[in-house]
């Protein structure tokens, strides 16, 4: 593959990198200078708009489509939030570059709240990142004291006041409508749409809530323009209209059975294949490769054999994934139980569910303690068919929860059924010779707690 | 003119009307399964047990697009050309996997729960579920847990729909409930150290559509299908708010809230709610009696004893002694029905032409009392002072009150005394008492022994809300009729019998009848006239009309 210089990690190992004297150093916040003087809001949009960003936190919804939806000329306020809940297994970006480029993000912020006309902004940080609570309040009160956030920045008559909130530890507070929901004081329940934040978002005003993956991404084609943005990637399908293309460069979480997991920079496209090789050093031990989830657990799981998938937006999706999700990848080598895997998946959904909707409340738990049972050597054929019209009915897309966190825990268990079902049956009857055929109710097993 | 086609049938909207689908197809007569949905709650949309299909035809060509994936029919608003889709096998299935999912997790304690009977659970199990368990069997926990000092919470049969927390937050305003906990373990709690303990609490009970919540007061009492429930009106305070009286074998055991958009919408409060237990109570005068002369008041002599007295003699007697003693003074209680007040002046005008007319006793605690969700307690505690106050004057005594009458007793300007009470509480001191020592006859009615009681010539019991028949007036001049629910302890004759046979009138006692003869005296009372529908009409629109 091509070699690619990293953008949006370009100050990781950079000494002091986090800091406001490095990040000028490194040409940050002369953009937001030169868009505050000369630029209107409106320019702000059209240039996200025209750049083809897609947004990073794990649905790919363009970014600057989303910032088209506000209402005109309202009275204000608006408000915009960014979603540093990054609670997806297996992905850690938004902690990279809050941790090592916090003014990157920060910049990014404050060109999204102009073009948005927010002069209110909230970052949604969750609780497990101490260290990055630490940079980012530390860059925003550098950012404060330098007048980049505050009243009048820079003299341009915009202003904009940002407040890092530290959520208390939940999956479900990184759904859009959940974080507003969790930011207003309440339960971190989602909203039912319409209306759509964009329209009564938090505090019932009209809200954007973006990644911080995205407010980078925001950053550097303020720097660098569109042209170089949409150079990398992967142009639109032109056999597919709904396919607006995936541009720019993506932050690629490696973790699980490689021999160097970690945080990499490559351009949108990259194939699962190249990136365990390229980046990961292969996989771990000498061993093969058996799955890997694409992009975070709630995307499913893709078989070695669809390791050549490129991991762009549309990718993931023609091997029966969910989508790119978080970009997040965790390898699975030949030595590793689906079963174990999948039980894992479920357990964390069961843990994680927020209780709202009863299929998806009902449907996790029940797929646990299903998978509790096969894992023990009392599993039933007839438990993998159940599993699958769990993950066939639960979630959004059918139409059976409000959120799409049912969905997330739908695709592993169809994807893991459907693409590894002679595993799952040959445990079943291996560990229970007498019963696998059973198909009356049997007793449950006691669970026994996640955390 | 908005038009909506359920399962094919077309349903044609009013003008203004706003419905979402659930509302939309009951119009039709179809019933979309629903457990969180509370018309008179916020939308949540969790149960998802009124997920349908849904699509638009097309007003131009009558195409019908429909939605690919199913809908809750809760959130989802009506407009001219909605199709809506309530018996599809996708919409079938879809209902069979929400009863499977909740009953995963519940007890099915339904031999020992309260709810059995009128639990939508079972109802919609019966009517949508799957006939056989597919989950895991597990041994059933059945956790018990006081939430407020009128409230169990049993929490395992709890379904999760929230309807009792958005209560306290939207209605009540006072939101003691919660949810605890996430996913399949989470729970409905409260605040640590704060009981949930509201004036409104108990609606909660009503809206529990399954056996989680529990009312102490009728926990363990009655199975819900021996009883029989009959519209009947709050006697507590002014609201007049509609309620079904629920009761077996002439005991009640619980009030209900009635839906009247007019009057109290969904909800009672807790004071009418409880307030029934008087009925039952040892206490209540429960035969008519009589004595010759008035117990003198504090002079030294021994008060003759009362002689209990059959009724047909207290028809003849009281009239007897009445015309014999003159100047009559009459308190027409506000607890009584228009009907019987209307009787009772009648009565007592044909014993005394001239007879002193005068509202009774209104009883007043504090101020009244209107919650967030816009639900009022009135601070006045009686039911009928409007319609009271309207049959006074076709009588053309309004404006006299319960002190006028006092005064007028005690200025010596009546020889006799009739005092209709039945008040639940007491409501009379000595002092006040005092003003009627002396009178030759004085009739009491009333349904406990009081100061005044103890004075009288004629101690006569009376009626509990719940055994009247009649109207009542509320304090927003609303009208709402209602029938006897059970019948009085034996030995009581409720005062519409009593003034019926004073009149002189054949059978028994009618309200209709009375209703009609007076609605065509009274120009204020015109409306009662006609039918009175099971929601009440409002006096003052037919008075314009």
């Amino acid at each position: 593959m091509t070699p690619f210089k990293p953008v949006l990690l370009e100050a990781v190992g950079v000494p002091d990198g986090y800091t406001l004297a490095s990040y000028r150093s490194r040409g940050g916040y002369a953009p937001l200078e030169a868009t505050l003087k000369q630029k209107q809001p409106a320019d702000v949009v059209e240039l996200v708009k025209s750049s083809g960003l897609r947004g990073r936190g794990g649905a790919g919804f363009s970014t600057g489509l989303k910032w088209t939806f506000l209402p005109k000329d309202h009275p204000g306020p608006i408000y915009l939030c960014i979603n540093a809940d990054e609670s997806e297994p297996g992905t850690f970006n938004n902690r990279i570059l809050m941790e090592d480029d916090p003014h990157q993000v920060i910049e990014g912020i404050i060109l999204s709240a102009f073009a948005t006309r927010a002069s209110t902004a909230y970052i949604y940080l969750r609780y497990e990142y101490p260290h990055s609570w630490h940079r980012l309040q530390g860059a925003i009160d550098e950012c404060y004291a330098a007048g980049l956030v505050g009243k009048n920045i820079l003299g341009s008559g915009f202003s904009l006041d940002i407040y890092l909130h530290r959520g208390a530890a939940a999956y479900i507070c990184g759904e859009e409508t959940g974080l507003i929901e969790s930011l207003e004081g309440k339960r971190a329940w989602p909203r039912i749409k319409p209306p759509f934040p964009a329209i009564e978002g938090l505090f019932k005003k009209p809200t954007v809530v973006n990644n911080i993956e995205t407010m980078a991404c925001v950053a550097q084609i303020a720097r660098r323009g569109v042209e170089w943005f949409k150079s990398i990637g992967v142009p639109a399908d032109p056999n597919n209209p709904r396919d607006p293309g995936s541009y720019g460069p993506k932050l690629y979480c490696l973790s699980g059975h490689v021999e160097k997991p970690g945080c990499y920079e490559a351009p949108l496209g990259i194939t699962l294949r190249e990136l365990v090789d390229h980046f990961g050093g292969g996989v771990w031990k000498g061993r093969r490769a058996k799955a890997a989830i694409p992009g975070g657990i709630s995307m499913g799981l893709m078989t070695e054999a669809e390791f050549d998938t490129p991991l762009d937006f549309a990718g993931p999706g023609r091997v029966g994934c969910l989508g790119l999700g978080t970009a997040a990848v965790v390898v699975i080598d030949d030595q590793t139980s689906i079963v174990d895997f999948l039980h894992n998946s479920c357990r964390f959904f069961a843990h994680e569910s927020c209780g709202q909707c009863t299929p998806c409340r009902e449907g996790t738990s029940w797929s646990l303690r299903m998978l509790e049972r096969i894992r023990a050597g009392k599993g039933r054929l007839k438990d993998l068919d159940l599993l699958l019209e769990l993950g066939n009915t639960m979630g959004m897309m059918p139409g059976s929860t409000i959120c799409g966190l049912a969905d997330g825990a739908a695709w592993p268990i169809k994807n893991a059924i459907n693409k590894f079902r002679g595993e799952f049956e040959d445990h079943i009857k291996r560990t229970n010779p007498g019963g696998w055929m059973v198909t009356d109710p049997v007793p449950a097993l006691q669970i026994v707690g996640a955390h | 003119m908005a038009v909506v086609i359920v399962d094919g049938q077309e349903v044609v909207l009013g003008a203004d009307e706003r419905l979402n689908c659930i509302e939309a197809a009951r119009r039709a007569g179809k019933e979309i399964p629903h457990y969180c949905w509370h018309p008179g709650l916020s939308v949540v949309a969790s149960c998802r047990m009124c997920l349908i299909e849904t699509g638009q035809r097309d007003a131009a060509t009558g195409k019908v697009t429909m939605v690919p994936k199913l809908v809750p029919g809760c959130q989802t608003p009506v407009k001219d050309g909605t199709v809506i889709v309530t018996e599809s096998e996708k919409v079938k299935e879809s209902r069979a996997r929400v009863e499977e999912s909740l009953l995963i997790n519940h007890p099915i304690d339904c031999p020992i729960c309260d709810k059995a009977g009128e639990c939508l659970l079972q109802d919609y199990h019966f009517e949508h579920g799957q006939p056989e368990r597919r989950a895991d069997i597990h041994a059933f926990t059945s956790r018990k847990r006081d939430v407020g000092p009128t409230i169990s919470l049993f929490v395992d049969r709890c379904i999760m729909c929230t309807r009792c927390v958005r209560f306290t937050r939207e209605v009540s305003g006072t939101g003691e409930l919660m949810v605890t906990s996430r996913g399949a373990k989470e729970e409905i709690d409260i605040f640590p150290g704060f009981p949930l303990d509201n004036k409104l609490a108990g609606n909660v009970v009503d809206l529990c559509p399954v056996g989680a919540l529990g009312d102490k007061d009728f926990l363990y009492q009655q199975r819900v299908w021996f009883l029989k429930r009959e519209a009947n009106v709050c006697g507590g305070c002014s609201a007049g708010c509609s309620i079904y009286t629920e009761h077996n074998q002439d005991t009640v055991y619980r009030l209900k809230p009635r839906e009247n958009a007019h009057v109290n919408t969904w909800w009672i409060c807790d004071e009418g709610r409880y307030g029934w237990h008087h009925l039952h109570d040892s206490a209540r005068i429960l035969e008519a009696s009589h004595r010759v002369t008035q117990a003198p008041g504090g002079n030294g002599h021994e008060a003759l004893p009362f002689q209990p007295v059959e009724w047909t003699d207290v028809v003849t007697g009281v009239r007897a002694e009445l015309t014999k003693a003159g100047r009559l003074a009459v308190a027409v209680s506000p607890m009584l029905t228009v009907e019987e007040a209307w009787m009772l002046c009648a009565v007592a005008r044909s014993i005394d032409s001239q007879a002193f007319l005068a509202l009774g006793h209104v009883p007043v605690a504090g101020d009244d009392e209107t919650f967030p969700g816009g639900f009022t307690i009135r601070g006045e505690k009686c039911p009928n002072r409007k319609g009271v106050e309207e049959v006074l004057a076709v009588f053309g005594s309004g404006g006299h009150s319960w002190h006028d009458l006092v005064a007028h007793i005690a200025a010596g300007h009546a020889d006799a005394a009739w005092i209709t009470a039945g008040y639940p509480t007491s409501w009379i001191d000595q002092a006040q008492a005092q003003a009627f020592t002396g009178l030759p006859c004085l009739v009491v009615q009333d349904l406990f022994d009081s100061p005044l009681s103890a004075q009288a010539t004629w101690r006569l019991p009376a009626a509990g809300f719940a055994e009247r028949a009649g109207t009542w007036v509320n304090v927003a001049h609303h009208a709402q009729s209602f029938r006897q629910a059970i019948r009085p302890p034996a030995g009581v004759w409720p005062e519409g019998r009593l003034f019926w046979n004073m009149l002189g009138r054949r059978g028994l006692y009618d309200a209709a009848t009375i209703r009609r003869e007076l609605a065509g005296q009274s120009a204020a009372l015109a409306a009662l006239g006609a039918d009175v529908p099971a929601t009440g009409v409002d006096l003052r629109v037919r008075q314009l009309a």
